[in-house]
């Protein structure tokens, strides 16, 4: 049986709660003047902002508050997409995971609709009841509908309406690289836009997808302003990791991505 | 161990859309942005101007104390000495030209009550109605 969002938030409370007794504080998202953010919450807070939609790429907000207090250990309470983001962070040596306390949030059914989600759980389920694999219905429509030539016209036009804001990159858990080649003026010209076909958006999904770091958590998407659909792009990337590769990124604690082994 | 980190809700100051932004204050300094989801202008999204729209705060590049020309250069004023000129030329072109030889341009950086303020001074004190800002999209 469903439980209501209501018991749902109650457990997570509670949790949070629990974990702060022995942590340093927890992230989770918190609601003030009807703004959702996400939050470090300490021991000692009132817990009664704490809120679970909607839904922030958390793992980034642990990478860059752990990159400030390395000391320091933090809970976190994360959904499928967050934990995975940890694990590749973990993987990629970004985020020790000694100093990361996961509080595990399986997401409702119909919030794994909305995203999407083929694992809409974490592995170690604290709070919520793991609803089933969703299959991307978006991704299925474009490989049965779309001939090569189709989708090159396709994302010729997609990313022509790109502004460049580099939301896609600033948002993204797994993009922690201090120099980026997406600012890289051999690659990309300063100032111009439409950025060159298909370079930049390219860099960025070989840099992610292609590298083996996507974990679909479609964060990057949610952020486009002009409404790319820049998963159907990674997700098929990260086919191709797992098929050339058997990487999957998220999937477990091997501290071994594709690229190491090349290096 | 005590830890310092706040997400501040605030709007983007750099054009009329109004976008919400999430300043991220780690240890009392900005450390970066997120764009706000459940704003309901701006639903999560940014543009590249949001998303670094705290930048200019600790810009190497940004005036720290007002300027005057002298000699073809610029030198660091007092504010009482900057304000003082500003007025008595705004004065003399006013009296020379009359008051519509003047424009006044407010900011999206400043208050709703700064930006009321300046065109108070335009239209009651110095008697124009020349008044635009820069977010005006």
């Amino acid at each position: 049986m469903m439980e209501s969002s209501h018991m749902l938030l109650d457990q997570v409370r509670q949790a949070v709660a629990a974990a702060l007794e022995t942590l340093d504080g927890v992230v989770a998202l918190s609601v003030e003047h009807a703004n959702v953010a996400p939050h470090l919450f300490q021991p000692g807070d009132d817990l009664g902002s704490l809120v679970l939609e909607p839904r922030y790429p958390l793992a980034l907000t642990v990478r860059e508050i752990l990159k400030r207090y390395p000391e320091a250990h933090i809970g976190v309470v994360a959904r499928g997409c967050d934990e995975r983001s940890l694990v590749e962070l973990y993987n990629w040596k970004q985020v020790d995971p000694d100093h990361v306390t996961v509080i595990g949030l399986a997401c409702t059914p119909e919030e794994a609709a909305e995203c999407r989600c083929a694992q809409p759980y974490p592995t170690a389920v604290a709070v919520g009841e793991p609803a089933e694999s969703v299959e991307d219905a978006v991704l299925a429509e474009f490989m049965a509908t779309k001939t090569r030539e189709e989708r090159l016209a396709f994302w010729q036009r997609q990313f022509a309406k790109c502004m460049k804001c580099y939301g896609c990159r600033d948002v993204c858990p797994l993009c922690f690289c201090e120099k980026c080649a997406m600012e890289e003026p051999t690659w990309v010209a300063r100032g111009r836009l439409p950025v060159a076909f298909p370079t930049f958006h390219l860099i960025k999904a070989l840099h992610t997808a292609g590298a083996g770091k996507c974990v679909e958590c479609h964060a990057c998407e949610l952020a486009c302003p002009a409404d790319i659909p820049l998963s159907i792009l990674y997700s098929l990337l990260r086919r191709e990791v797992k098929e050339g590769f058997g990487y999957e990124a998220g999937a477990q604690r091997t501290g071994n991505p594709p690229v190491f082994l090349s290096a | 161990m005590k830890l310092s980190y706040q997400s501040v809700g605030t709007v983007c100051i750099y054009c009329g859309a109004g976008c919400g932004l999430n300043v991220q204050v780690m240890d009392g300094r900005l450390a970066g942005v997120l764009p706000a989801r459940s704003h309901p202008v701006s639903q999560g999204q940014l543009c590249a101007k949001g998303w670094n729209a705290t930048e200019f705060v600790e810009h190497p590049d940004r005036l720290t104390t007002p300027l005057i020309k002298r000699n073809g250069r610029f030198e660091p004023a007092s504010w009482d000495e900057a304000l003082d000129l500003v007025s008595d030329k705004l004065a003399a072109y006013a009296r020379a030209s009359g008051p519509d030889a003047l424009a006044f341009l407010a900011s999206a950086k400043c208050s709703n009550e700064e930006n009321y303020l300046l065109q108070k001074l335009a239209r009651g004190v110095v008697g124009t109605n020349n008044v635009d800002h820069c977010a005006r999209l």
